[in-house]
């Protein structure tokens, strides 16, 4: 059966819900291996054998991680080498798809980002991307060596199948000339105890309109345990950190539910929420484009509504 | 610190973006396009470095005729000069064809200090040329930066990833990738505006950069697009006005899509 590599996206060891995803979309196409880059694998391993990995090829040399992408590219070049895999399927987060930019180039095979699904074809698999703002979709494929796809959260159902999850520890050799951007400082982001906003079934965001108050949308996440998102507006206007920011410029995001609370809903922000399930705004202007989009609206004072809100869910759930 | 910033000419977002029933590439002819807003920061942070440091900025693009006109305000902002490939066979061309380009123009100019890039695209937004561009230049690579510092050939810089703040630091030459967060770009002023008609801006087909046109174009593309579909619009939703019933209704909504 044709063999997939599907690159992990882990903190420590922590496999993030994206490569379950990723195994699930690979066991479509073939036989999923997991690419496991830096320190953690044995807290990794039983998770990657749940979502169906037969293989975890492990990769761990410190300049893997203590450089930017440049050393991971490489190494996944050589395990491509190696391996031939039939598809190389990659986290399209900002790094993921630098590396698959690099591994592009190494390996002269065409990459698709942002792909919303991914589907067996005659000629390859078949990557369906959401383009324009959401405004079109796009059936592509890789037409000249490996496929390398980066897959965007939430493009798959999480489906356990059960993987042997063999080890395997792979030797790479990195170059001097990708030893060159190094990482001197890392600060792990505070945890908000909310769901990951690329991740997460509901998010609720907050723009212009909160008025640089965001206590009344953080509060109706909680109370629906959603992630809280912000417009670029409220970003630039320091009221909400830029790593919240969803739009053009920012995170992606594709709920079951999205939730916009005092944002007008200009073109850069909907390229970031469009493709959302239900979409829902609360806005005191009735003329703002955002009602254009939404399944419900509620035209009035944000922080009255999403506070009074808020008390009702916590009293239906009671 | 010489540096070369590469820009795109991309059709407006706020217009009606399609593609080419054609041949299934984006259509660049019927729209109207314009300087892509991301690469506006790219072309400030160029010019914020050499005005610093003292150096040259070199603003390169590849695209159509219109393409000239991301140059131009790019000279208006205060670029030194231009550089613009353009050739009938580069129709079609993906992120590979482009990235191919970009770094043969880059070395016609004379590899510099810095490129200096967007952090993607406003149209095809895939964010890989800035990656591929310093793979295919055998560059080290600093991107999505959110502030930049550049001390004698060292630049130092910081990045927001999902799970970290992370500093990077590297030594020039290298491609440099930023945001949004990183300036705010400035106007062309009356003065730039002017000064712009008598910067020089040379244009160089695939011939003058050595490339053969079966490396580039739609059928060296290495990926395909086989099909595109309109979004279909989003039924109209309901809006209800708040009159201290507005929660409720909401909530209600909520309930009955199983939400709560």
């Amino acid at each position: 059966m044709a063999e997939i590599l599907v690159l992990v996206d882990h903190a420590d060891g922590a496999v993030r819900k994206t490569t379950t995803e990723l195994l699930t979309i690979a066991r479509r196409l073939g036989e999923p291996s997991a690419v496991f880059v830096g320190s953690g694998v044995e807290a990794a391993k039983d998770a990657l054998a749940r979502y169906g990995a037969e293989k975890i090829y492990l990769l761990d040399a410190p300049e893997l991680t203590d450089f930017l992408v440049a050393p991971q590219a490489e190494a996944l070049a050589q395990l491509v080498e190696q391996k031939s895999p039939a598809v190389v399927l990659i986290p399209s987060n900002p790094e993921g798809k630098e590396i698959a930019g690099r591994l592009s180039v190494k390996i002269s095979s065409g990459v698709l980002t942002d792909v919303v699904d991914v589907q067996p074809g005659e000629d390859g698999p078949v990557t369906t991307q959401s383009v324009f703002a959401g405004g079109y979709t796009v059936q592509a494929r890789v037409s000249r060596g490996t496929p390398i796809i980066t897959v965007k959260p939430n493009s798959a159902a999480p489906e356990p199948a059960d993987g042997a999850a063999e080890v395997e520890v792979v030797p790479v050799s990195i170059s001097d000339a990708a030893k060159t951007a190094r990482v001197v400082d890392r600060q792990p982001r505070q945890q908000s105890g909310r769901p990951e906003l690329t991740e997460a079934a509901i998010v609720v965001s907050g723009g212009r309109g909160t008025g640089g108050d965001f206590a009344s949308v953080e509060a109706f996440a909680d109370s629906l345990g959603a992630a809280v998102g912000a417009s670029r507006a409220a970003v630039d206007s320091g009221w909400y950190p830029h790593t919240y920011q969803i739009g053009q410029t920012g995170k992606t995001v594709s709920p079951q539910l999205y939730i916009a609370a005092g944002i007008s809903g200009a073109i850069q922000h909907r390229a970031g929420m469009q493709t959302s399930k239900t979409i829902v705004a609360v806005n005191k202007d009735a003329e703002a484009p955002i009602f254009e989009l939404v399944d419900f609206g509620v035209v009035g004072d944000l922080h009255a509504i999403l506070n009074a809100a808020t008390d009702e869910v916590v009293k239906r759930k009671a | 610190m010489n540096i070369v910033v590469c820009v795109k000419h991309v059709p407006d977002a706020t217009g009606d973006r399609t593609f080419s029933d054609a041949d299934m590439t984006v259509d660049r002819a019927g729209v109207d396009g314009l300087l892509s807003e991301l690469d506006e920061y790219a072309v400030e942070e160029a010019l914020t470095i050499a005005q610093a440091s003292g150096g040259e900025v070199t603003v390169l693009t590849v695209g159509p005729e219109q393409a000239a006109n991301a140059v131009r305000k790019s000279l208006q902002m205060g670029a030194d000069k231009g550089a613009h490939v353009l050739d009938d066979a580069i129709h079609g061309s993906d992120a590979a064809a482009t990235s191919l380009l970009l770094a043969k123009a880059v070395q016609k100019i004379g590899v510099p200090d810095l490129v200096v890039c967007g952090m993607a695209s406003t149209d095809g937004a895939m964010g890989l040329v800035p990656a591929m561009l310093a793979e295919r230049l055998g560059l080290p690579q600093v991107t999505y930066v959110v502030d930049v510092e550049v001390d004698g050939k060292t630049v130092r810089a910081r990045r927001d990833s999902d799970l970290a703040a992370e500093t990077v630091e590297a030594t020039a030459p290298l491609v440099l990738s930023v945001t949004d967060m990183c300036n705010e770009p400035r106007y062309p002023s009356f003065k730039g505006i002017m000064a712009a008609k008598k910067k020089p801006v040379e244009t160089w087909s695939l011939a003058d950069l050595d490339v053969s046109p079966d490396e580039v174009g739609l059928a060296a593309a290495w990926t395909k697009v086989d099909s595109f579909t309109a979004r279909p619009p989003r039924t109209a939703g309901t809006i209800v006005t708040d009159e201290d019933d507005g929660a409720v209704k909401l909530v209600e909504f909520l309930a009955g899509q199983k939400f709560v």
